[in-house]
């Protein structure tokens, strides 16, 4: 292996399809956790991976933006949300919360499902990718499936929250990989949306508990069925 | 250029201030003064636009065009109105104790912000921008829903937060596709999220993309807009919130939800040269017509009856611009403005009628008329013109939409008639009893604010009879770029 195979674009490919395996895999383990500290570990990972993989199109293609988006992913994805979340469970104390009621055979088996309905949705566009990460939308729209399924298979408010930031973990590998990354007043504004959502959700928490003394979600549905 | 800045600026400034006072007496007032200057900037933005054709703004980051002018006079007039409604509807739900200063003061901050992102929203160029000022819409909407705190309204801003949460990721992921097709012919700068330049070259935008992006603009902004069967949120949010935010949630929000897609149906049009987008519209439209109108016999809340209501006439819209060309493109726009004004001028109503009786449950609310002849008769008009009663403005488009579908999808008259007359049925019914019958309601405490509710229905009565020249330019040539 030389230096100049290692900075090719044919290795950063390599890297970047590792990258997004690991990303599907660490979508199936967040569909199959019950455990709540857990799941905020696999989060934390899988905005880790996406850092990764933003990081390594920025060398490959030499875009300056690229830097600050691997960046901000870090900022956000890695230290801040999970900080947030973890203190969170820990104020609430449902750190040690198990999930009950979810059949995770069946899951994983819809999730299999989901991943090949998005592989061939994506197939036509990802034939036209011209970058160099041709494969990785479908796996980016099978992530944001798997979040989406885990979204709706969990009753408990905070498992729901994770899984809607994975699904938008997921959104943003599709950008960077697919299109090296939208604009940067985009990608800026898309962030502060996710985070002032999250200090907005937090403070839900704790009135959705104080009202309802639990926070799963099935307790709020009762009044209206019609 | 001034004059965009203080259409964005007002709300934001405003906004700032309130988050600093709002829980003062005069709070208010100034929610109703910033407001007021909003509407002034917004009518000059228009009288330039009018003049000159369409701008840009800023780096062309911003573009103002008879479609999104319109939207915005609309979004600052109705802004206007609702503030004055809410002055002496909060001051009321503050003396019951249903609302701290500080939520007070929450309420007035949000309600601006709300307007600012709207307004970004509607005057955006670039298509990232507008996905996250719809989000940011988002956000400050469910601090309003959920401004009274109780459980049903938390139950409510959560459901809110959570479908329209995944609804509008879907809408970035369609934005992301549009992005991926337009940089291989634009580059990867800044521009290629600009509509304008994606429409300068909307022929050459890869098809099979477009159309994939497409259904999940669709599906993401359509669950804001309210489209069977991603409506659930709906009737919850208008029912819990502040009866002020259910006015601008109905009126506004969806509009400016439906303009997303418009605008990026502009594009899938352009690309593919088939009838796809518009059939995929017709089915939702279709769909949410006929859905919501047999709910409407059910509901026994009468906020979320007229959120149902929304719902049928977004669907409609949806419609209307899903079947194309210049009539029913020119019905949309005209059954946008119509049920924004009738809409809000309702929802204001309903909101003093339902402080008068101490619940918003139909059964319990009898007798408006001889309680306040105003309330009854705003609400008793303000349903007849929903329901699509001439003269007033609403019955002119849907006739619109109607003939155009006679024209060219016959098959489609019976469904959209039947529902029609079903929801006319139901809301009549229950609207009869409110505003007739023996009184069970209380005089208000404070002088209700009812010019808005007689200035929305007047203006729908006069859209009804006569449609002012330059409004019927503005709307034909907003027609013509929807195409």
């Amino acid at each position: 292996m030389t230096l100049a195979y290692l900075t090719s674009s044919a290795f950063a490919s390599q890297l970047i399809n590792l990258c997004a395996a690991i990303l599907l895999l660490l979508g199936f383990a967040m569909l199959a956790q019950r455990r709540v500290l857990s799941l905020i570990n696999l989060f934390m990972m899988q905005g880790l991976v996406l850092c990764t993989s933003t990081l390594i199109v920025a060398i490959t293609t030499h875009q300056p933006h690229l830097y600050w988006s691997a960046g901000l992913t870090f900022l956000l994805k890695v230290l801040a949300l999970p900080y947030i979340l973890h203190r969170l469970i820990r104020r609430l104390s449902v750190k040690w919360d198990i999930e009950t009621l979810l059949n995770i055979p069946t899951t994983m088996l819809i999730g299999i499902f989901l991943v090949i309905i998005a592989f061939n949705v994506a197939q036509p566009i990802s034939l036209l990718s011209g970058t160099i990460t041709r494969a990785t939308i479908g796996i980016a729209l099978a992530c944001v499936l798997l979040s989406f399924l885990m979204m709706i298979t969990r009753s408990k408010a905070v498992p729901q929250v994770i899984a809607f930031l994975a699904m938008e973990n997921a959104l943003f590998f599709a950008a960077t990989s697919a299109t090296y990354g939208m604009p940067m007043v985009v990608e800026l504004g898309i962030a502060l949306d996710v985070l002032v959502g999250m200090v907005i959700l937090a403070v839900f928490f704790f009135q959705i508990r104080e009202q309802f003394d639990s926070l799963d979600i099935r307790h709020m549905e009762k009044v209206h069925e019609e | 250029m001034i004059e965009l800045a203080l259409v964005l600026g007002t709300p934001l400034v405003t906004a700032i201030i309130l988050a600093l006072v709002g829980h003062r007496r005069y709070a208010a007032e100034i929610n109703a003064a910033g407001s007021l200057l909003t509407l002034i900037s917004a009518a000059l933005l228009t009288s330039r636009i009018i003049a000159k054709g369409p701008m840009w703004f800023y780096e062309m980051q911003f573009f103002v065009d008879p479609l999104n002018v319109f939207l915005i006079a609309l979004t600052a007039l109705v802004g206007f109105t609702t503030s004055l409604f809410s002055r002496p509807y909060m001051r009321i739900e503050h003396d019951h104790g249903r609302l701290s200063s500080g939520r007070l003061r929450l309420y007035h901050s949000m309600f601006q912000m709300f307007m600012c992102t709207m307004l970004v929203a509607l005057s955006t160029n670039n298509l990232g921008i507008l996905w996250v000022a719809m989000e940011a819409a988002t956000l400050t909407t469910v601090l309003l829903v959920a401004l009274y705190r109780t459980p049903a309204s938390l139950e409510a801003a959560w459901k809110y937060f959570i479908l329209c949460g995944v609804g509008i990721a879907q809408a970035l992921f369609g934005t992301i596709l549009i992005y991926f097709a337009a940089e291989r012919i634009l580059g990867h700068e800044g521009n290629a999220l600009l509509w304008t330049h994606l429409n300068s070259l909307r022929m050459q935008l890869e098809p099979t993309t477009l159309s994939l992006a497409f259904v999940f603009l669709i599906v993401g902004y359509g669950t804001k807009t309210g489209l069977v069967p991603l409506h659930n949120w709906l009737p919850d949010a208008h029912a819990e919130g502040p009866t002020p935010v259910s006015a601008v949630l109905s009126g506004l929000l969806l509009n400016v939800a439906l303009y997303a897609i418009i605008r990026c149906k502009v594009l899938v049009d352009g690309a593919l040269g088939t009838r796809f987008a518009e059939n995929l519209m017709m089915a939702f439209g279709l769909l949410t017509v006929v859905v919501p109108a047999f709910y409407l016999s059910r509901q026994k809340d009468i906020k979320r009856l007229f959120g149902f209501s929304s719902i049928e006439h977004m669907g409609l819209i949806t419609f209307a611009f899903g079947m194309g060309g210049p009539v029913a493109s020119v019905a949309g726009l005209l059954h946008m403005t119509v049920h924004s004004l009738t809409k809000s001028a309702i929802f204001f109503a309903v909101g003093h009628a339902a402080q008068m009786a101490g619940t918003q449950v139909i059964d319990d609310i009898q007798g408006l008329l001889k309680r306040s002849p105003t309330i009854g008769w705003g609400l008793m008009l303000g349903t007849l013109a929903i329901l699509g009663m001439p003269p007033f403005g609403v019955f002119t488009s849907e006739f619109m939409i109607l003939t155009t579908a006679i024209k060219h999808h016959p098959w489609a008259t019976p469904i959209l008639l039947c529902a029609l007359g079903v929801a006319f049925a139901s809301m009549f019914h229950k609207v009869q009893g409110m505003v007739f019958g023996e009184p069970t309601v209380k005089p208000l405490a404070h002088n209700p604010a009812l010019v808005p509710v007689f200035l929305h229905l007047g203006l729908v009565l006069m859209l009804g009879l006569w449609i002012p020249p330059y409004l019927s330019d503005w709307f034909r040539q907003a027609a013509k770029f929807i195409g």
